[in-house]
């Protein structure tokens, strides 16, 4: 593969990172299954496309976007806690909504930005950086992101998110309101999935009703890949894990393009990565082996544990 | 402290599976008091701390805590003033996130949580020195994950979490029952400490007979949805474990030969 395409998979890879990021928050962290990303994605797209096409800056539409995303969550988050609708189902009816929200704001399927000012043609005018802008800048983004979540993931707020994703029962018995930690947890969720949404239009240089199809897939084969090679010992390292995730499921995806594989089986691809991922704890239990590295974990994944706390008597 | 004025619950009302729980409960704890509370399974005693917490609604009655009338209040708001410890020990820690992070969650036990920092060096400092007192060498393991400990460092953790911002009152819900008897013995110890510590209100469910009657300075026993039994004072220490099976027999038929094993049981 030659240096652009590398180069290419790295910058999406990064681009995209800020969806799989997202993902992680409501998946993992959380611990709610948000189909919600699938129209977040494109609504942020659509956003930005509408919002420059208008003629506001670039910068002004990537904010745009990811309030709205913020807001699509807690449209969500609301659906679940205050209409009593269940996890997956709120997800799915604010996705759906967003099809036809996403073709409002959008007017037709298809909006190009071809010959606009985007946050990327501005970088690659600068000459000194070629051809390195764009990689520039979305690492600059996802350096950012990564470090605000990070801090926010340890205020008192973002431990109460955790712990709601963790044990809901307990965090509850401890004075949080749970229903305000899943609004909190899915409206930021969207929000990174609409900034992912935001910053690949501006890369693509357009934004279609389609492209947020398979995302939520997408986000979670690079979370799972992300864990299998980085692991998520630390907050730290679980957010390092999202983006290392994302940025080599755009390599693989980047690869059998290369090697030939039509882009309409992209997504039954994609599909078969999850499967395998999450079959693979099973089969490797079926098979009688298991990993050093995992040993340690089993205590606290399997929920099982041994009484061996000493006596203070003796 | 704690006034429960005729309280009732029924589950799944006008269905089949219609279950009266709590049949008119009257209860005045003073403060200070630990209360001990005994009966069969389904007499009501967990649905009884279930309802002064919050978890469920009751269906007529009053639950007023320290003179403010509770009984309509969510189980997050009423979390402010009332401490818990459940039975499993998985319910009452976060296992993905470390000891002072659990121990932070339970220190802000309810205020309101904001972008503030989770954890301040300060708050480690006093999160080591209550680590100690349990003796279980967990005053160095701030950063572990709480997943990785036992089943008996997770619920010393647990109580040490419900006491650490000092409640109003405290529940304990057979919070050594699923533990083997030696941890058991060091867990109940180190919430007698605690519980001395701070003199605090407490409520503690438990199966165990001998234990209801060492335990604290008042027993009550149940059964289906009612108090059958209030013990204190002088009558309570001259009360055996075998005076409780009686009185329990006496009030339930002999029909109950498998509480009569499970009650026994020490």
């Amino acid at each position: 593969m030659s240096l652009s395409i590398w180069l290419g998979s790295l910058e999406q890879g990064l681009l995209w990172g800020a969806m799989v990021l997202g993902v992680y928050i409501t998946f993992r962290v959380l611990d709610y299954p948000d189909l919600t990303v699938d129209g977040t994605f494109t609504l942020g797209a659509a956003i930005t496309a509408h919002c420059i096409l208008l003629g506001y800056s670039p910068w002004v539409a990537l904010l745009v976007a990811v309030l709205c995303g913020g807001l699509a969550g807690m449209v969500t988050a609301f659906l679940h806690t205050g209409l009593r609708v269940a996890p997956l189902l709120s997800g799915i009816l604010t996705m759906i909504a967003l099809y036809s929200i996403n073709l409002r704001i959008m007017g037709q399927a298809n909006l190009s930005l071809l010959r606009e000012q985007t946050i990327f043609t501005r970088v690659g005018e600068i000459a000194l950086l070629e051809p390195w802008g764009p990689l520039l800048l979305a690492l600059t983004v996802v350096v950012l992101v990564v470090g605000l979540l990070y801090l926010f993931l340890q205020t008192e707020l973002g431990m109460s998110v955790r712990a709601t994703g963790d044990n809901e029962q307990m965090i509850r018995s401890l004075g949080v309101n749970t229903g305000t930690m899943k609004l909190v947890g899915l409206a930021i969720g969207n929000a990174l999935v609409a900034l992912s949404g935001s910053l690949v239009a501006q890369y693509q240089g357009f934004a279609d009703v389609g492209m947020g199809i398979g995302m939520i897939i997408a986000g979670l084969a690079a979370v799972i890949i992300g864990e299998a090679l980085v692991g998520n010992q630390t907050l730290f390292r679980s957010l390092l894990a999202a983006i290392a995730g994302s940025i080599v499921y755009r390599a693989v995806i980047g690869l059998v393009l290369q090697l030939g594989m039509p882009a309409t089986d992209l997504k039954l691809f994609t599909s078969l990565i999850v499967v395998i991922a999450l079959a693979f704890p099973l089969v490797r239990q079926r098979l009688g082996f298991r990993s050093l590295r995992l040993r340690g974990e089993g205590v606290a994944e399997t929920g099982k544990y041994t009484q061996d706390l000493p006596s203070r008597r003796d | 402290m704690l006034r429960l004025e005729n309280i009732h619950k029924i589950f799944h009302p006008g269905g089949i599976n219609e279950k009266v729980a709590l049949k008119g409960i009257n209860l005045f704890v003073r403060a200070g008091d630990v209360v001990t509370i005994i009966g069969s399974n389904g007499a009501g005693k967990s649905t009884l701390l279930n309802v002064i917490a919050g978890v469920y609604r009751v269906d007529g009655g009053k639950v007023i805590l320290d003179g403010e009338d509770i009984t309509h209040w969510p189980e997050h708001i009423r979390a402010a003033r009332i401490g818990r410890v459940f039975q499993d020990p998985l319910q009452g820690t976060a296992a993905s996130m470390t000891i002072e992070e659990n121990l932070a969650l339970a220190l802000r036990r309810g205020r309101s949580r904001r972008l503030r920092p989770g954890i301040t060096q300060a708050e480690r400092q006093l999160f080591k020195e209550r680590l100690a007192l349990l003796g279980l060498g967990l005053e160095n393991r701030l950063s572990t994950r709480v997943g990785l400990l036992s089943g008996g460092q997770r619920q010393a953790l647990a109580v040490l979490m419900a006491t650490i911002a000092t409640p109003k009152i405290l529940l304990l819900d057979e919070h050594t029952a699923a533990l083997d008897p030696r941890t058991a013995a060091t867990v109940m110890e180190l919430t007698e400490r605690i519980i001395a510590r701070h003199r605090l209100t407490t409520l503690m469910v438990t199966h165990n007979l001998a234990q209801a009657l060492h335990t604290g300075n008042r027993t009550i026993m149940m059964h289906e949805g009612r108090i059958i039994l209030d013990l204190c004072g002088p009558e309570r220490e001259r009360t055996t474990v075998a005076d409780l099976l009686r009185m329990f027999e006496q009030a339930s038929g002999d029909a109950f030969t498998y509480d009569r094993a499970l009650l026994s049981g020490s």
